[in-house]
């Protein structure tokens, strides 16, 4: 695949998309940034991490 | 010299008063405590990472110049790199920031580290600000413009001219990549005098 192809697939020279509710307004790619932050915030939170039991067990 | 005159100098006594406040087992430790082993504690080194690659790829734009990267398939790469390092940069810091939040990490002493932080974030929010009207293009001069009313209504327009691309640039390539790093190595060596902040259930004064 051509990087011309590859950048068809995704094209970024278009105008932004707004979400609009009352007074807030906020572009999509902004909205969707933060919905992967929290997203990722609570997978820390609760995924297990690596190692973690073997390190109790040892104290 | 006599072994009073070395005891006086001000080298002696800075680096005794920095090792006995960080010393190399402190500084870099071998191991850390066992709640530390969660993902939400990994945010923190991957804003470092970020930081690194972020000074990297700024560096190598500097070399040649601020529209390097509208000619050259190169320069191309290296202004991606440096504008991914810069999202990845700030996405991990929000988290960071989030999780330090609810651990309220100020605990136990630790309030200059939480402050430094917070100043880091002002900081790096401002190198960004500059960085978009840095960019040479029409998007630097849209966000420019409209960015000289709002710094007018505050009255330091006359100080910080957002449409001046020499004094902007300096701001961006300069003073505030310098704040930057200078609070965040601050910041890092206040987590290693201070430790990471426990639990809320694990006393969080620190044995320093």
């Amino acid at each position: 695949m051509s990087a011309t192809q590859f950048a068809a697939l995704l094209p970024l020279n278009t105008l932004g998309h707004y979400l609009h509710w009352h007074f807030i307004q906020i572009s999509v790619a902004n909205f969707v940034v933060i919905v992967l932050m929290v997203v990722t915030f609570v997978i820390a939170l609760v995924a297990p991490f690596p190692g973690r039991r073997r390190r109790k067990e040892n104290q | 010299m006599s072994y009073t005159d070395i005891e006086r100098q001000w080298t002696t006594r800075l680096r005794r008063r920095f090792v006995h406040l960080l010393p190399p087992e402190k500084l870099l430790p071998d191991t850390q405590p066992t709640y530390v082993s969660s993902w939400i504690y990994v945010f923190g080194v991957t804003t470092l990472a970020a930081l690194v690659v972020v000074i990297a790829s700024g560096s190598l734009l500097a070399i040649r110049g601020p529209q390097w990267w509208h000619t050259s398939s190169v320069g191309h790469f290296a202004n991606s790199l440096h504008l991914w390092s810069v999202e990845i940069f700030f996405f991990a810091m929000v988290i960071h920031l989030w999780g330090k939040y609810f651990m309220a990490a100020w605990r136990g002493g630790r309030a200059l580290t939480w402050m430094t932080g917070v100043v880091t974030f002002l900081t790096s929010i401002g190198a960004a600000f500059t960085g978009y009207v840095s960019q040479t293009n029409f998007d630097s001069q849209w966000i420019s413009t409209q960015a000289k009313d709002g710094i007018n209504a505050t009255g330091a327009g006359a100080y910080f001219n957002v449409l001046d691309m020499g004094q902007m640039l300096m701001w961006h390539i300069v003073l505030l990549p310098l704040a930057a790093v200078v609070l965040t190595g601050l910041h890092v060596l206040l987590v290693r005098v201070k430790g990471v902040v426990p639990p809320f259930d694990e006393p969080a004064k620190v044995n320093a």
